[in-house]
């Protein structure tokens, strides 16, 4: 069965976000200053072939660990499975 | 212009790196060089202006898309509908089009790093206020340095810039063969650098400002510098 | 190690008589925060506690030096009112963990100590050291660190000209980082603690980013009485480099100096603003009122010891009459910075730290910034005197191979093979002045205006350093001198960075107490004075400590850049000469290494008296334009000098290799004070009066021309060959498309 999964990888908490700070400072001056707290991180899709669901996400949860986030610097959430 | 010397606007954004060099580059080739400040609604009546590269706001969230947003590029974008010559590199010509004034985009470069080299432009049309004193198949040597290189577009864009021969410079070798090899970051038919339809505005991710000086590299950026510069005397943009 | 018993003093990386010492100056026990500041300053990043009784023998006075060590670089006049501000540092130990971040915040550091002596940056050298390329983690640590240097170097505009790659087993656990960066600055102009005077009422003004909990690290077992849920995650090992910042930091900092606006300028490296409060005040002979609660934060509830030793980067410290704070802000809100006033000067020497109307610490800054300890840790040579003897002479074991084979080892050999892998990957070009980078034995930057250019060099011997700390270290000074005045510029001053394995351990010592000789006795021969650099200890692991490793950054002035002797032959036709003597040295050599497999035997000799008179030779031949191409003799003796010679020029040669000592002795001998030069035979006879005057050997062996290369009677092959091996090497070893 095929499964899709989303993995989103952001900055571990604490850490100093260039990108969300950036972000941050430009949107005042378009209007909205009511906004703060922005990180920015990325968004993995991906699919998995696997007998269930449940494989499917230990594996995803590897991946994820070994090659999509860097542990040192980074933490992932994986989202809701669909089976594609 | 000044007693006939044209002026030149080159914005500085936060983050630009490569403005001082625009502006030494069109000092060189006989302009005044004009600072521009990306928070002031002004021009200050320059005959050209130059988006200069860079790394504006970090490259962060998209190159350029944060730098669009700048009060400057009203001005600008006002300047380019008169007419007026207005050049983007590399980094200005990430935000020319984040801003929708050339088609396609840029995004990292095809082996995913940053590249500094000398490479050669073979030029496709002398219809554009940086090549009007080149000739079509001409080659020009000139740097590229950036990890966000690869043009991009979509299938209806890419064939439009076909069609209005939008395309000013491809990646090619010193004779003027386009392929893989001589391309530096896998953009789409070896697009170097664009115009828009009317030719006042262009885009290259090359440095033709690098490109002037001979102590300090090969000097392909001096007719691209005077074709801007006669465009500006022009006062096509006034 | 220590345990949950220990005194919190020792937690912190106190000694027992660092604690008695502070119990003495303070009268009483210390404050959990002050016990922070102390272990912050007083470690051995921060106070130099294990080399400064050896860093004081090394010569620092000179005509020109204007900042010797001390300030947070070091300067030197080039003429026409203008100063060169330098200085190197190692941020290997956070690369080993994140090589990006690792090498970015390296960058972003020694750029930092550069401004805030009110120069502009204008030139990055990165020299690094990996173990080899076969093992996986050095590929990954490899293209970690230099993507990091090109990520944040080309996003701040200094271009990266150059620097170098070594590759050696010990530094497998250990990769070296070494950042290397030049500024330009007006000479009247610069921000020292001597030209700038500070006065009792001017405020201390952070600026630039926020401050989190970065790089608190072993602080932060001071954490477990205060934070509860905060876990390990909070407290980054890692800080991100934001170079956007840098940048930023970089232009409003100069435009506050150029302004003339500032009384003192400090930017913020270890032991974050506990370092440069303490220092700055006790630089002016002041004390300081610090409030906590101005500074501006990241995180949300910080505790008053994470604040003070919080290493967050791109941060800086300026002192402000309170008459010019108006005009500061205006300057760095230009700039998209927030300025936060933190502290006042006072009269006496005490630094009082509060936070939520507390006070938290009360140290004399004096204390704190200069009276650290200073050991004179034991020093033991080994007992095998290091590895090599005369008896393990490689030059003695049989050589039967083919020489051609022998020659495209060494060719293609990683420490040889060409990094243009590495510097396309860094923005050489930016800011326009970049006269010769990466393929120049030394890299010219231009000054602005000016037809002067300075020259700059960075060394590193560490596989001789191993067989002989000594001559390693004073190797390392001849070559980055050897490679300044091969290109016609006079070698001016050094800075460094000395890295080294565990202080604690008396051979260590050793090496480092020999490699401070040999860098003193070089510079003393030069004439180059030490005006500053940084010492990284520690560099071992478990199983194997990094070979004793003293890089030195050599700084040197073109008087008129018109005038450079460029590394490769330039065309064909020219007569190739050969300076210096070519003894049967192939200890410790690349040869030796990449062919015979063993590093042993001893290192070339080094007669500091012939190397001067070759440095003198050479800058008076590029001054009467005598010289072609000039190209010093390194790594892989004369057969890889002319090799890169060709490829760089892109003409071939023929030439007959002089003396009569075996073939791979001859081509692969490292035999110190050499150089290859090439010229129009038109300037043979003046060039060979002027080495006869210099007292350097001189023998004229070929031409260049054609696509041919040819060592006469040895081997032959092209331009077009050589080429090939020699670029395509490294990407081969990276599992690069070729």
């Amino acid at each position: 069965m095929r499964f899709s999964f989303e993995v989103l990888v952001s900055l571990k908490p604490g850490l100093s976000d260039p990108q969300g700070k950036a972000v941050a400072s430009a949107l005042p001056a378009l209007g909205w200053t009511n906004v703060s707290g922005v990180r920015v991180g990325k968004h993995i899709a991906l699919e998995v072939e696997a007998s269930d669901e449940a494989a499917a996400r230990a594996q995803v949860e590897e991946m994820a660990a070994r090659l999509l986030s860097n542990p040192v610097i980074e933490e992932y959430r994986i989202l809701e499975a669909e089976e594609a | 212009m000044t007693d006939g010397v044209p002026r030149i606007g080159v914005i500085t954004f936060p983050g630009s790196l490569d403005d001082r060099d625009a502006q030494r580059a069109a000092t060189f080739m006989g302009a005044e060089a004009v600072p521009l400040w990306h928070a002031d609604h002004d021009l200050r009546g320059v005959d050209a202006v130059v988006l200069p590269g860079g790394f504006s706001y970090g490259d962060y969230l998209r190159c350029g898309a944060i730098a669009r947003f700048a009060a400057v590029m009203d001005e600008v974008r006002a300047f380019a509908e008169r007419g007026g010559p207005v050049l983007g590199i590399c980094n200005g010509f990430q935000i020319l089009c984040e801003s929708g004034l050339l088609h396609g985009a840029l995004i990292r470069n095809r082996s995913l790093r940053f590249v500094c080299r000398d490479v050669f432009l073979r030029v496709e049309t002398s219809l554009s206020v940086v090549t009007s004193e080149l000739t079509a198949g001409e080659t020009v040597e000139i740097p590229v340095k950036h990890g966000e290189g690869q043009f991009v577009a979509r299938q209806d864009e890419l064939r439009q810039i076909d069609d209005e021969g939008l395309v000013v410079f491809r990646y090619s070798s010193a004779d003027g063969v386009t392929d893989d090899t001589h391309d530096p970051n896998g953009s789409i038919e070896h697009i170097a650098g664009i115009r828009n339809a009317r030719g006042n505005v262009v885009g290259l991710m090359p440095h033709p400002e690098h490109a002037v000086d001979p102590d300090v590299g090969p000097t392909g950026g001096q007719p691209l510098f005077a074709s801007l510069l006669a465009a500006a005397m022009a006062g096509a943009g006034a | 190690m220590t345990g949950p018993e220990e005194p919190l003093y020792r937690q912190l990386g106190l000694k027992d008589d660092e604690y008695d010492r502070i119990v003495e100056t303070l009268g009483r026990e210390p404050r959990p925060a002050e016990l922070a500041m102390y272990g912050a300053m007083w470690s051995e990043h921060c106070s130099y506690k294990s080399s400064k009784i050896h860093l004081k023998t090394l010569p620092t006075d000179g005509p020109a030096v204007l900042v010797g060590p001390g300030q947070d670089a070091g300067a030197v006049d080039i003429g026409d009112g203008l100063a060169v501000v330098f200085k190197m540092e190692s941020h290997s130990h956070p690369s080993a963990i994140e090589p990006y971040q690792g090498a970015a915040t390296g960058v972003g550091g020694i750029v930092r100590d550069i401004i805030s002596m009110g120069a502009r940056p204008v030139a990055l050298l990165d020299p690094l050291m990996f173990g080899p390329l076969t093992d996986e983690r050095n590929r990954w640590l490899l293209e970690g660190v230099v993507a990091g240097i090109g990520g944040y170097g080309n996003c701040i505009g200094v271009p990266t000209v150059g620097g170098e790659i070594h590759f050696a087993e010990p530094h497998s656990q250990n990769p070296t980082v070494d950042v290397m960066c030049v500024g330009l600055a007006r000479a009247d102009k610069l921000a020292t603690s001597q030209s700038l005077t500070a006065n009792v009422g001017s405020l201390m003004v952070l600026y630039g980013a926020a401050t989190g909990r970065d790089g608190i690290g072993g602080v932060s077992v001071l954490a477990s009485a205060t934070l509860d849920e905060s876990s390990e995650e909070s407290r980054p090992a890692v800080q991100i480099g934001d170079p956007f910042a840098e940048k930023l930091l970089i232009e409003a900092s100069l435009e506050l100096i150029d302004l003339g606006l500032l009384e003192g300028l400090q930017d913020l490296g270890g032991a974050g603003i506990t370092c440069a409060v303490s220092e700055s005040a006790a630089r002016a002979g002041m004390g300081a009122r610090l409030d906590l609660d101005a500074v501006p934060l990241r995180e949300a509830g910080m505790a008053a010891f994470e604040i003070l030793t919080s290493e967050s980067q791109e941060r800086m410290l300026a002192i402000v009459h309170p008459s010019r704070l108006a005009d500061v802000d205006a300057v760095c809100a230009r700039w998209g910075l927030t300025i936060a006033v933190i502290a006042e000067l006072i009269e006496g020497g005490g630094l009082t730290v509060t936070l939520a109307g507390e006070t938290v610490a009360e140290v004399p800054a004096r204390s704190l910034a200069d009276e650290g300890p200073e050991y004179d840790r034991p020093i033991a040579p080994p007992d095998d005197a290091a590895l090599g003897g005369a008896s393990d002479d490689p030059a003695l074991l049989p050589f039967d191979k083919d020489l051609r084979e022998a020659f495209f080892a060494v060719l293609t050999s990683p420490n040889v093979a060409s990094k243009r892998w590495v510097f396309e990957q860094y923005d050489s070009i930016v800011q326009g002045q970049t006269v010769a980078g990466a393929g120049s034995d030394a890299a010219l930057v231009r000054v602005p205006d000016s037809l002067k250019a300075i020259a700059l060099s960075s060394d590193g011997k560490g596989r001789y350093g191993a067989l002989d700390p000594y001559l390693g270290a004073a190797h390392a000074v001849a070559e980055a001198a050897r490679n300044v005045a091969v290109t016609g510029a006079t070698p001016l001053a050094i800075t460094n960075c000395l890295n080294f394995g565990n202080p604690e351990r008396p051979v260590v010592m050793w090496q480092f107490s020999e490699s401070i000789r040999g860098i003193r006795d070089a510079c003393l021969a030069f004439e180059t004075p030490v005006t500053g650099g940084n010492v990284s200890f520690y560099n071992e692991s478990a199983d194997s400590a990094i070979w004793p490793t003293p890089v030195i950054g050599m700084l040197g002035l073109l008087q008129d850049h018109r005038l450079r002797v460029p590394t490769g032959f330039p065309r064909p036709g020219l007569a190739v000469y050969l300076l210096g003597e070519t003894l049967p040295e192939i200890g410790g050599s690349e040869f030796a290494e990449a062919v015979l497999g063993v590093v042993a035997g001893r290192p070339p000799r080094l007669d500091l008296g012939r190397e001067s008179a070759l440095l003198r030779f050479l800058q008076r031949a590029a001054s009467e334009t005598l010289l072609a191409s000039g190209h010093d003799c390194g790594d892989g003796g004369i057969a890889i000098a002319l090799a890169e010679a060709a490829i760089e020029g892109a003409h071939g040669f023929a030439v007959t290799v002089p003396g009569d000592l075996p073939g791979h002795v001859a081509l692969f001998s490292e035999s110190a004070s050499r150089a290859i030069v090439s010229m129009a035979p038109e300037h043979e006879e003046r060039v060979a009066a002027l080495a006869v005057e210099h007292g350097v050997p001189i023998a004229r062996i070929g031409e260049t021309g054609g696509p041919r290369v040819l060592f006469d009677g040895l081997f032959e092959t092209t331009v077009d060959e050589l080429r090939e091996a020699y670029e395509t090497a490294i990407p081969r070893l990276l599992g690069e498309p070729v």
